[in-house]
């Protein structure tokens, strides 16, 4: 508790010296404004029924991507990491898809997919699959053998060694993993609003109505919005890990 | 033994991997879609923009000089600063805990921000160029390695503080020869994700706001629809990522191998 308490410390005296430095003009306020100025412009926004629209629909984007990620990892995890030899195989394609930015593929997405909601979907999944998946392979490495192998001297089936002994060791680790995902997720379709200018989502609604009209505030107030949001998830998903997987200590 | 599992594991993994870009060939060439190029034309075109160079010059090309070299340039500056940024402040902030309980809010809230979203700013205080994208790649892949230096540090076995301090080790020293030490592995880990989050961002900030580069050849080559020299950027950034990954995990085993070797001991 008194972390948490020391944490909103610390972000409210960061927030005075920034409001102090664009007070004193020591950061330029038309190039960086200060917190009071930025937090104003958050109201305005959510008081736009636009960006509510746009706002709603990134969200939706987001909770299909990380949901997708995790339906096609989570099963895929599972399957290389009990056969060493499909894995050892698939290691090579792997490793080279895995370093291709998605951002990279917008352009190529766009022509194959045409341009709508499902290019950001189609991007934060391929992006937000390999934190899931390398974790789940991980967590199934580190299964303790003891236990398996009492399971096996219990005579007890395979289908349920696999369901009531490596599975809830491989939990934590995927929850681990679909809390990266969350956030890779959510930066990429961010991303992609912003760069491929489809006009639905608040990344487009901050390009289109902030930085082409040269409002950095409004850039500002974005940004703080997809921290937010951002951070809200993230410490979301560390609670339920820390109040309903906590058995398994800390996940990598 | 040892050496023929290897060399079955080798082969295996890229037999698939000829296998993969086989089928791609076939498919490519069944379906006849500009958008789709087939391997080999995307090597050929490859070859055309950056091997195309005279023997002396290990065969690459004059444009290795526009696209590739700024490109590499800045990821490995990018990457640098903020490696050197985020080990100096993370190890900071694990040796003083309330320090690092002060700065968790503002951390997290930091690192959940796109980086891409600050571009537009980047680019008001830093105009196009250089500098922009080195601050974009900064802000960006800082965070990973951060906050596993604030985790190495504070995971300094208890034995070995206790031991320091009977020694009456120097600060300095205690920080360099103890906490460093103990810190690196997960410190390495972060600079691998760090390494993965700067090829992305440098990939961005070319896409936005540059003359040279992977990214602005791909955005350009897209205009024009220009589609095999589009995919042999993406090949290249591709190759380029497994490349420097491949570089920085055999640095780590260099490294870290007495780290292994105990481990190997512990059980």
């Amino acid at each position: 508790m008194r972390k948490s308490v020391r944490g909103i410390v610390g972000l409210l005296i960061f927030l005075c010296l920034w409001q102090l430095a664009s007070q004193l003009k020591l950061i330029d306020p038309t190039f960086v404004p200060g917190p009071l100025q930025v937090a104003g412009r958050v109201g305005q926004l959510f008081g736009q029924a636009e960006f509510r629209v746009d706002f709603v629909a990134t969200v939706l984007a987001w909770l299909i991507a990380t949901l997708a990620a995790t339906a096609i990892a989570v099963p895929l995890g599972l399957l290389l990491g009990s056969l060493p030899l499909l894995r050892n195989a698939t290691s090579a394609v792997v490793d080279l898809l895995r370093p291709i930015p998605s951002v990279t593929l917008i352009p190529l997405v766009l022509t194959a997919f045409g341009d709508g909601a499902q290019i950001k979907i189609i991007l934060a999944t391929f992006a937000s699959i390999w934190p899931i998946l390398f974790n789940v392979i991980y967590g199934l490495r580190e299964v303790d053998p003891l236990f398996v192998d009492t399971a096996r001297a219990f005579r007890t089936s395979r289908l349920r060694t696999a369901l009531a002994v490596r599975l809830p060791y491989v939990t934590p680790f995927a929850l681990t993993g679909i809390r990266m995902s969350a956030a890779i997720s959510l930066v990429v379709i961010v991303s992609t609003e912003f760069l491929s200018n489809s006009g639905i989502g608040f990344g487009s609604f901050v390009v289109i109505n902030g930085e082409q009209s040269g409002d950095i505030p409004m850039v500002f107030g974005g940004v703080v919005v997809a921290g937010i949001l951002g951070a809200a998830v993230n410490s979301m998903l560390q609670g339920v890990q820390n109040r309903w997987f906590s058995w398994v200590g800390k996940a990598a | 033994m040892f050496a023929n599992s290897k060399l079955t594991a080798f082969v295996q993994r890229w037999l698939v991997f000829a296998i993969f870009v086989l089928v791609w060939q076939w498919a490519a060439t069944a379906t006849n879609n500009v958008v789709f190029p087939t391997p080999l034309a995307i090597i050929g075109r490859v070859q055309q923009l950056w091997l195309n160079g005279p023997p002396s010059r290990l065969f690459l090309g004059s444009g290795i000089n526009t696209d590739v070299l700024p490109s590499v340039g800045r990821l490995a500056g990018g990457w640098a600063i903020a490696s050197v940024i985020g080990i100096v402040l993370g190890i900071a902030l694990g040796l003083v805990p309330v320090l690092a309980d002060y700065a968790s809010a503002v951390l997290a809230f930091m690192r959940a921000v796109p980086p891409v979203m600050l571009v537009p700013v980047f680019l008001v205080l830093f105009h196009i160029g250089t500098p922009m994208q080195l601050a974009t790649i900064v802000f960006g892949s800082i965070w990973p390695v951060l906050l596993n230096s604030v985790d190495g540090a504070r995971s300094v076995d208890p034995i070995k503080v206790d031991t320091a301090r009977a020694y009456r080790i120097g600060r300095v020293r205690w920080i360099v020869s103890v906490v460093l030490p103990a810190a690196s592995p997960k410190i390495f880990a972060g600079l691998r994700i760090n390494l993965a989050f700067a090829l992305i961002l440098m990939v961005v900030s070319e896409l936005v706001g540059s003359a040279d580069g992977v990214g602005y050849q791909i955005t350009n080559a897209e205009g024009t629809f220009d589609y095999r020299t589009m995919w042999a950027g993406i090949a290249l950034v591709s190759v380029l990522g497994f490349v420097l990954n491949r570089l920085l995990v055999a640095v780590e085993n260099r490294a870290l191998a007495w780290h292994h070797s105990t481990r190997l001991l512990e059980g």
